[in-house]
């Protein structure tokens, strides 16, 4: 089942295509992952798919709704959750209130925060602490986020993301300049997660780990999809060697 | 006679609690480099002391004060959904310069550059305000409830969500947190409370006159957000007492009062200079000033 469809997007920064006419599907259930070498116009494809920026023309149809227009914040509540490429934490809050923060929107109310009726419940708790030990990242709950290693910055993100209610998870390049032990890691997660049926679209350079992951690969070059299948597919395709070999 | 002195400075320190507090309500933990405080402040105090001045009582005035100021409030976050953070400053400044020029301008309302006088002190539950030490305990609670509502605003999960918008918004967004609206509610409740402190201001001077609204008389005030700490609350207090009382021994050693109110703002700055040097999270703050 199609659970997001790109069609023919298009942004451009002054002279740049960073994004050309741009369609490609999203299976539920599954992870696609968008590559191609670096400013090929993936990150940009993300920010349009937030409703960060604002495509020049083109749809982006999730649950046959047109999202194009809506604000970051709308988009987030209809199912994505994502993670940035650069460290997007809270810094000066703890780590448990960056989790706490991604359950639900109860916290934006203020009578009901002002007069005591929105406690972290046992669930709430119980599932910042399991997610926590996933990561073996327990014993930092108190500290605050800015003073964490990258690497454990990138955990985090990517559990606050899986915290907040999503039916689309996107990961702007989770194992990027992170050790090979903490890629080890974190590919297991995300193949925990997809045994568990999310649906997850991942952005990475890197292309073993992705042809490993991915169920469907889409290779991005200069804005435009020059090819799109499976790992399979994608391994031996002439276009996208020429497109890593060239860089 | 020292003690009248010391009740004096007493209300002026807790008035300055209360808009200090406000103040860091959006600027340190929402991240609002909001300029316009004192002009909240001057609204409240302007519509308190006219109502005063027209017969209605303590409390409605004081109240009216804070809504006023409040809808002020909501109203200067109305652009800043479209601007970006750092034109809020300019936004809030060019407020501020608007209502002063109105006060100056508006003369039929406010008098203009003579200003109000006569404003009465407050009558409650029979009790008459007239004297200082009555009206510093009636400033006392006022400053205290102040202080625990906002503390209580950012203690709760909705005070995180405002620090959540000041350490990276994007970031609150993609969580699905309407921002905006949370920005509107942080200016509007900050403006409530300057508006309140006006009114105490009013009742307390019985005489206004634009100066209130002066954007200069802000730097006190955002000296003591910043020494105190961003995002502490009690910092904040402690740091308003402490630059409430800190110019006054210069009386003492002889010096006229004129000079007072400059020497005030240069240990102000004085002070802001040695804290940014050693110590940039302010005293109790967590918060790192960038
Ligand atoms: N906000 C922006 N303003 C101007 N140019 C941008 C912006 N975002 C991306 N670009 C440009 O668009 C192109 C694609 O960038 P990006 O989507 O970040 O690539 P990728 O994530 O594939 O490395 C690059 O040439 C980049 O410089
Ligand atoms: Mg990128």
């Amino acid at each position: 089942m199609i659970n997001l469809e790109i069609k023919k997007l298009n942004k451009h920064f002054g002279g740049v295509k960073a994004v050309d006419d741009c369609s490609f599907e999203i299976e539920k259930g599954s992870i696609t992952a968008l590559i191609g070498p670096n400013g090929a116009g993936k990150s940009t494809v993300f920010n349009l798919i937030s409703g960060i920026i604002e495509a020049d023309s083109g749809n982006i149809v999730f649950s046959d709704r047109d999202i194009v227009g809506l604000s970051p914040d709308k988009i987030s509540n209809l199912g994505f959750s994502r993670i940035f490429q650069a460290s997007s934490l809270f810094d000066n809050l703890t780590v448990e209130n960056n989790l706490f923060l991604a359950f639900d929107n109860e916290d934006t109310k203020f009578w009901k925060n002002l007069l005591g009726f929105n406690k972290a419940t046992k669930i709430k708790k119980e599932k910042v602490k399991e997610m926590l030990d996933l990561v073996d990242m327990e014993k930092f709950r108190k500290n605050p986020a800015g003073d964490l290693s990258f690497g454990q910055k990138r955990l985090i993100e990517l559990i606050r993301a899986i915290i907040n209610p999503h039916s689309i998870l996107m990961l702007d390049e989770p194992v990027a300049g992170v050790s090979p032990r903490l890629r080890e890691k974190i590919s297991k997660i995300l193949l925990k997660l997809k045994e568990e049926g999310e649906t997850i679209l991942l952005i990475e350079h890197d292309m073993d780990f992705t042809l490993n992951m991915a169920d469907k690969v889409i290779v991005m070059e200069k804005g435009i999809v020059i090819a799109e299948g499976s790992p399979e597919h994608i391994k031996n395709n002439r276009k996208v060697l020429e497109a890593y070999l060239g860089e | 006679m020292f003690l009248a002195y010391l009740i004096s400075i007493l209300i002026l320190a807790a008035i300055g609690i209360i808009l200090a507090v406000s103040l860091q309500l959006t600027v340190g933990f929402t991240g609002l480099l909001n300029l316009g405080h004192l002009a909240f402040y001057a609204i409240g105090a302007y519509t308190s002391a006219l109502l005063a001045l027209a017969g209605y009582p303590f409390w409605f005035c004081i109240l009216t004060a804070g809504v006023l100021a409040m809808f002020f409030g909501f109203l200067i976050s109305l652009p800043i959904n479209k601007i970006k953070k750092d034109y809020l400053a300019l936004a809030t400044m060019g407020f501020s310069f608007v209502v002063y020029a109105v006060l100056l301008n508006w003369t039929d309302l406010t008098n203009g550059p003579l200003g109000l006088a006569g404003i009465p002190r407050p009558q409650l539950f029979g009790f008459d305000f007239s004297q200082n030490s009555n009206f510093l305990l009636l400033v006392a609670i006022i400053a205290l409830a102040s202080y625990l509502i906002i503390k209580l605003i950012t203690i709760s999960p909705f005070g995180r969500v405002l620090e959540s918008i000041r350490d990276n918004e994007l970031a609150a967004k993609i969580l699905g947190k309407n921002t905006f609206k949370m920005k509107m509610c942080a200016m509007g409740a900050s403006a409530f409370f300057a508006g309140v402190a006006g009114s105490l201001y009013a009742y307390y001077i019985t005489y206004l006159d634009p100066s209130s609204a002066d954007i200069m008389q802000l730097i006190p005030f955002l000296a003591i957000v910043i020494i105190g700490g961003l995002g502490s609350l009690e910092g904040t207090v402690v740091a308003a007492i402490v630059l409430t009382f800190l110019p006054e021994p210069l009386r003492f050693i002889g010096f006229p009062s004129s000079i007072i109110g400059a020497a005030r703002q240069v240990i102000y700055a004085l002070f802001l200079l040695l804290i940014l040097i050693f110590k940039p999270k302010g005293f109790y703050g967590k918060v790192k000033l960038e």
